[in-house]
């Protein structure tokens, strides 16, 4: 062991560092001046966010607790971006509402924490390392859903998280505590070699995919995903929706690809089901939903369900269409939560009723969300319909056509509660609209970098080439 | 010879869209009709000079018809299988060209009368430069990839169109309409897309329609359900066409996108648009004729007859003059559909293919000037109603008289180009199959009889007292009419059997005489009844409607398919299966939440109000869900 290990850990390292320098400014520096330290936070994550950028060897260290691979490395890329992102789209809502009641930079803090725990959980080596990242992403977010603490219905997705939260790390607990019994080893390695299929290791494996289904919110395990969105600030809401998810689904990928591999012919009936589940469920409930955060709950569940496609393959193809999708997914979701994140802010509406005529007004706001909005319906030429046309090319490689079809059925069904929103924009008339504002900088930047990602990604392909090669590990 | 300078012609309406996009307000409205025009015109320009080099010069090598293709791998999906962008020239994806730019210009023009003094009149340039640029890819595009990223964005930007009048809820609906139906349909034709992607390997048109391919050649290797698998491909790839192209029973868009501005009527519902499913049939016409001896050619000849008939029908009785021509796109849509359905391959084999090119070049002149010459109607006199008019020759006599042309070019009447093509249709109908034939004749007969009852009604008739003077429609309108019954009358000369044919080599077509007669009787026939009935004011029409009873009233009706359409959607899907969950979840989710949010004040108490609520049963359904999941796939479903 000696200290150049520790500098393939750099993601963790950094942010660690970033945090606690963020403490430490939390303490010294005048109450009148905090508002600079959100200014500070962004500025110190972009940074994070740009080294992050430089390579990074493939190593496993800690006796293989740690791991990490150039696929993993680019995924924290992905997490970093949409983190900034999302930290540029709520800076403005800190400063006004939060701020003032001094408690700023622990939104920074813990939504640090959160993501580091990410970090670990996916470059985890052996499931006592992934348990922990696990928990230490998932409770600051519960912290952070109920910060609104005047806000009843904060509170109450504060509450409600947290509690779901902690059956589903129970459940996942149990599961793993079964495959330790079976393959005597809680090291991915050693388990991969002797892991084999008995009831048992279902079982386990079973309880282990409930409690990270939680975390994607797959149907049934999705409960809790309404209510926590429309009670928790938007960011939050948005941070869950995109970043949290998008990690989650990450490591059941990996671990699916690897560990549970000799299980595939279980599981890939399980994701069957699950998948079609969770699609139609998601988008039948988000037919006819009013409250917009409420509405991008359901649509955030449907395209879970998507991703399912991608799972079902375990093939170098699946790996890289999931990791595409997530990557595609996190733009348009940013996006659309970012406008509701402005519209909330200057106005304090969440209908879409209070959308209507909002082009009059407003017209680049809109134009943003439609574009968001056609992402997400997978409306080419945007990216999330190349997005969804691969992940749905990689289920068909299998053969899965039946499925296919269905989950296109499901594209059309989302479609139409997708154009309601465009409609109400565009088309609806409102005789007193939301009069026009002018976004600060910040928020500009947010609905900038998603609009961008939006319209390159899907045009830029060397991307996904790059990704397809990094994926051939999990072949 | 570099054929890349043709990724400008796409491309100028785009820079076009985008810039009146971005600065929509900053433009005044007369420049931005003006920067449309000169785009247009520009495309229009080089797509002219590629048609002649192409046909003319440089195009035919040893008597065949080249196929030049630039492209470049934008993306390697998998290990085998590619995916290009790129332009691809041939016979059709060149007629195309000169189709939609030639229509498109027209309609630039026109729309700077039309709509002159509208609201959002850049915004409206910027929807047709966006139109434009997305029917130029798809028309050049080399892959079904390519093609299908294309198609959506036509589709999206007809929407755009569609919904344009977004204070008139009735376009609006409309606009939803076009877009979910032809949407289902797509679903039909990216299955069938994945389908080709995985049996054969590549996307690219060029191998996949290579008669001497392994993809014709092996058609026989996989099966499903009695039939190729590529045959369903094919299947299902018609069916995203038949959405386009309003084919029964995916016809119900068409009617209600007349609530749109009459010039994208013009564009998108007569002469582009709703051609990209023929279009996309003829583009896959080797792979359609080869697989399982063409049995999906079948199909589209005998959707083709049936909606181009069931069209025709509706069409007689409609009041409403766009609408009239709405059904009459469709069915001359099906005329071109049942043309390919019923060609063969080689030299004069290939008649029904090349009729069906030919027809779709001389309907997009002719029908666009009878959108256009309706436009012009409807300007004068504010209404859309068969009621409303009469005798309008004597206030309006340009349109009059154009209109009157392209009438008689849509009936067949010799020598007007509509003759023409439905003459080498009807040829090929007739000595492939002969119910088709015959089902041809007829609806050749019901179009010249609608068509000069419409015409009639116009420009005839009664006569109507006006409140305001009708007037002849200004220059920048009346000139586009000119110039299409220019083309209308004289593009029947065109030598198409010597450009454009399946084979690419080209043959010496003759004019089948004793078919021509028997057409033009049936056509004269038509227009003699319109005549009686519709010429003069009486109730000769009225009588027989009401001896039709019945049938009247179902034709009228449009055979009630909106409102079967309708049942399905919301009696079922949306009462039976959406509302229920709604209320579920306003219901019970929502009102658990809210009643404990208003039973309870301190947060204490509402944290217990909480947990002996909704999260136990939140958690009930986890454990559930896993419970059950466990046992089916330990105890039932094992491998």
């Amino acid at each position: 062991m000696n200290f150049s290990n520790f500098l393939l850990m750099r993601h963790e390292i950094l942010l660690l560092t970033i945090t606690l320098l963020l403490l430490i400014g939390e303490i010294f520096i005048n109450k009148n001046k905090k508002s600079s330290l959100v200014h500070l936070a962004i500025f110190l994550f972009g940074i994070h966010t740009a080294i992050g950028f430089f390579a990074i060897d493939e190593c496993s260290i800690f006796g293989g607790s740690f791991q990490t691979n150039n696929l993993i490395h680019l995924f924290k890329n992905v997490l970093n971006i949409g983190v900034f992102t999302l930290l540029l789209q709520s800076a403005d809502w800190i400063q006004e509402k939060i701020v003032n009641q001094n408690r700023g930079t622990e939104f920074f803090i813990l939504l640090f924490t959160s993501l580091l725990g990410m970090y670990f959980m996916i470059s985890a080596g052996d499931f006592l390392m992934f348990y922990i990242g696990l928990e230490l992403s998932t409770l600051p977010v519960a912290a952070l859903a109920s910060y609104e603490t005047l806000k009843r219905k904060s509170s109450e997705a504060g509450i409600k998280l947290i509690l779901s939260a902690a059956l589903a790390s129970g459940v996942s607990l149990f599961g793993i505590s079964l495959l330790y019994a079976t393959s005597g080893s809680i090291f991915f390695h050693n388990i991969i070699e002797v892991i084999t299929s008995t009831n048992l290791t279902i079982l386990g494996f079973i309880l282990f995919f409930a409690g990270l289904s939680f975390k994607i919110s797959l149907v049934p395990f999705h409960f809790w995903t309404a209510d926590v969105y429309e009670g928790a600030p938007i960011s939050v809401a948005s941070y869950l929706s995109v970043i949290s998810k998008g990690a989650a689904a990450f490591i059941l990928m990996v671990l699916m690809f690897t560990i549970f591999k000799p299980l595939i012919h279980t599981w890939e009936n399980i994701v069957y089901i699950v998948a079609l589940a969770t699609m139609f469920i998601g988008n039948l409930f988000a037919l006819r939903q009013q409250n917009m955060k409420r509405f991008l709950a359901f649509s955030s569940i449907a395209q879970a369900g998507f991703i399912l496609l991608g799972l079902i393959t375990g093939t170098q193809l699946g790996t890289a269409t999931v990791v595409y999708f997530i990557l595609i997914y996190i733009f348009s979701n940013l996006a659309a939560f970012g406008v509701v994140q402005a519209i909330s802010l200057k106005t304090g509406k969440e209908n879409m009723d209070d959308y209507n005529g909002l082009y009059r007004t407003n017209p680049n706001l809109s134009l943003v969300m439609m574009l968001a909005l056609f992402s997400l319906a997978g409306i080419p030429p945007v990216a999330g319909f190349f997005g969804k046309f691969f992940l749905f090319t990689a289920a068909a490689s299998k053969g899965y056509y039946l499925l296919v079809f269905l989950a296109v059925v499901n594209v059309t069904i989302s479609l139409y509660y997708y154009l309601l929103v465009v409609r109400a924009m565009f088309i609806r008339k409102n005789d007193h609209p939301i009069p026009f504002f002018k976004n600060k900088l910040y928020m500009r930047l947010g609905l900038l970098i998603t609009v961008i990602g939006i319209l390159v990604l899907g045009l830029y392909s060397p991307l996904y080439d790059y990704i397809y090669e990094l994926s051939s590990i999990y072949n | 010879m570099n054929f890349t300078y043709i990724i400008l012609i796409p491309l100028i309406p785009l820079v076009s869209f985008l810039l009146l996009g971005i600065f929509n307000k900053k433009i005044k409205p007369g420049i931005s009709g003006y920067i449309g025009v000169a785009g247009l015109s520009t495309s229009a320009a080089l797509s002219f000079y590629t048609a002649y080099t192409y046909f003319f010069t440089i195009g035919k090598v040893d008597g065949v018809y080249q196929t030049f293709v630039e492209k470049i791998t934008w993306m390697n999906f998998t290990d085998t299988l590619a995916i290009d962008m790129g332009i691809l020239i041939d016979p059709i994806s060149v007629m195309m060209l000169v189709v939609v730019s030639t229509i498109s210009l027209m309609v630039h023009i026109y729309s700077r009368g039309y709509m002159k003094g509208d609201d959002g009149y850049t915004r409206f340039f910027a929807f047709l430069g966006l139109f434009s640029f997305s029917m130029f890819g798809l028309v050049l595009a080399t892959n079904l990839f390519q093609i299908y990223i294309f198609w959506e964005l036509v589709g999206v930007s007809s929407f755009l169109l569609i919904g344009y009048y977004y204070t008139k809820s009735s376009a609006v609906a409309a606009a939803k309409k076009a877009f979910i139906v032809t949407r289902f349909a797509d679903l039909g034709f990216l299955i069938g897309i994945l389908i080709i992607g995985y049996y054969t390997g590549t996307y690219d048109f060029e191998t996949l329609n290579n008669p001497e391919g392994s993809t014709i050649l092996n058609w026989a290797s996989s099966s499903f359900m009695g039939l190729s698998i590529i045959t369903w491909a094919l299947i299902l790839i018609f069916m995203g066409g038949a959405g386009k192209s309003a084919m029964f029973p995916l016809h119900i868009w068409l009617p209600d996108a007349m609530e749109g501005p009459t010039p994208v009527s013009a564009l998108i519902h007569a002469a582009t648009m709703v051609v990209a499913g023929v279009y996309l049939v003829a583009r896959l016409f080797p792979m359609y004729y080869f697989v399982e001896d063409g049995f999906a050619l079948n199909i589209v000849a005998y959707v083709g007859a049936f909606s181009s008939l069931f069209a025709a029908i509706i069409a007689i009785t409609q009041t409403d003059i766009k609408r009239v021509l709405a059904f009459s796109t469709m069915s001359q849509l099906g005329y071109m559909m049942l043309a390919l359905g019923v060609s063969g391959y080689d030299g004069h084999e290939g008649v029904g293919y090349m009729a069906s090119m030919f027809h779709l070049f001389t309907h997009a002149m002719f029908k666009a000037l009878l959108f256009l010459g309706a436009g012009s109607v409807i300007h004068a006199v504010h209404s859309n109603y068969l009621k409303d008019m009469g005798s309008l020759r004597k206030y309006m006599p340009i349109t009059n008289i154009t209109f009157l042309v392209a009438a008689l070019a849509i009936s067949g009447v010799f020598p007007l180009s509509g003759f023409w093509s439905k003459d080498e249709i009807l040829v090929a109908a007739f000595e492939h199959n002969k119910l088709i034939y015959f089902v041809g004749i007829f609806v050749a007969g019901l179009t010249a009889f609608y068509m000069f009852r419409l015409y009639f009604g116009i420009f005839w008739g009664k006569n109507t007292t006006y409140k305001h003077t009708p007037h002849e429609s200004p220059i920048s309108m009346t000139f586009p009419l000119m110039i299409l019954a220019f083309i209308s009358i004289f593009s029947g000369f065109i030598p198409f059997s010597e450009l454009i044919t399946p084979d690419k080599a080209g043959f010496e077509a003759h004019l089948n005489i004793p078919l021509a007669i028997v057409a033009t009787i049936i056509g004269l026939i038509g227009i003699g009844l319109a005549y009686i009935f519709y010429k003069k004011e009486n109730d000769l029409a009225d009588r027989f409607s009401n001896a039709f009873g019945i049938f009247y009233k179902w034709t009228f009706n449009k055979f009630y398919f909106d409102e079967i359409y309708l049942f399905v959607t919301k009696k079922i899907i949306f009462n039976r299966i959406a509302g229920p969950i709604a209320r579920f979840d306003k219901k019970v989710v929502d009102g658990t939440m809210e009643g404990i949010g208003n039973k309870t004040v301190v947060i204490s108490k509402k944290i217990k109000g909480i947990q002996s609520g909704k999260v136990q049963d939140y958690a009930l359904s986890f454990i559930a869900g896993a419970v059950v999941l466990a046992l089916v796939f330990i105890y039932l479903w094992t491998n």
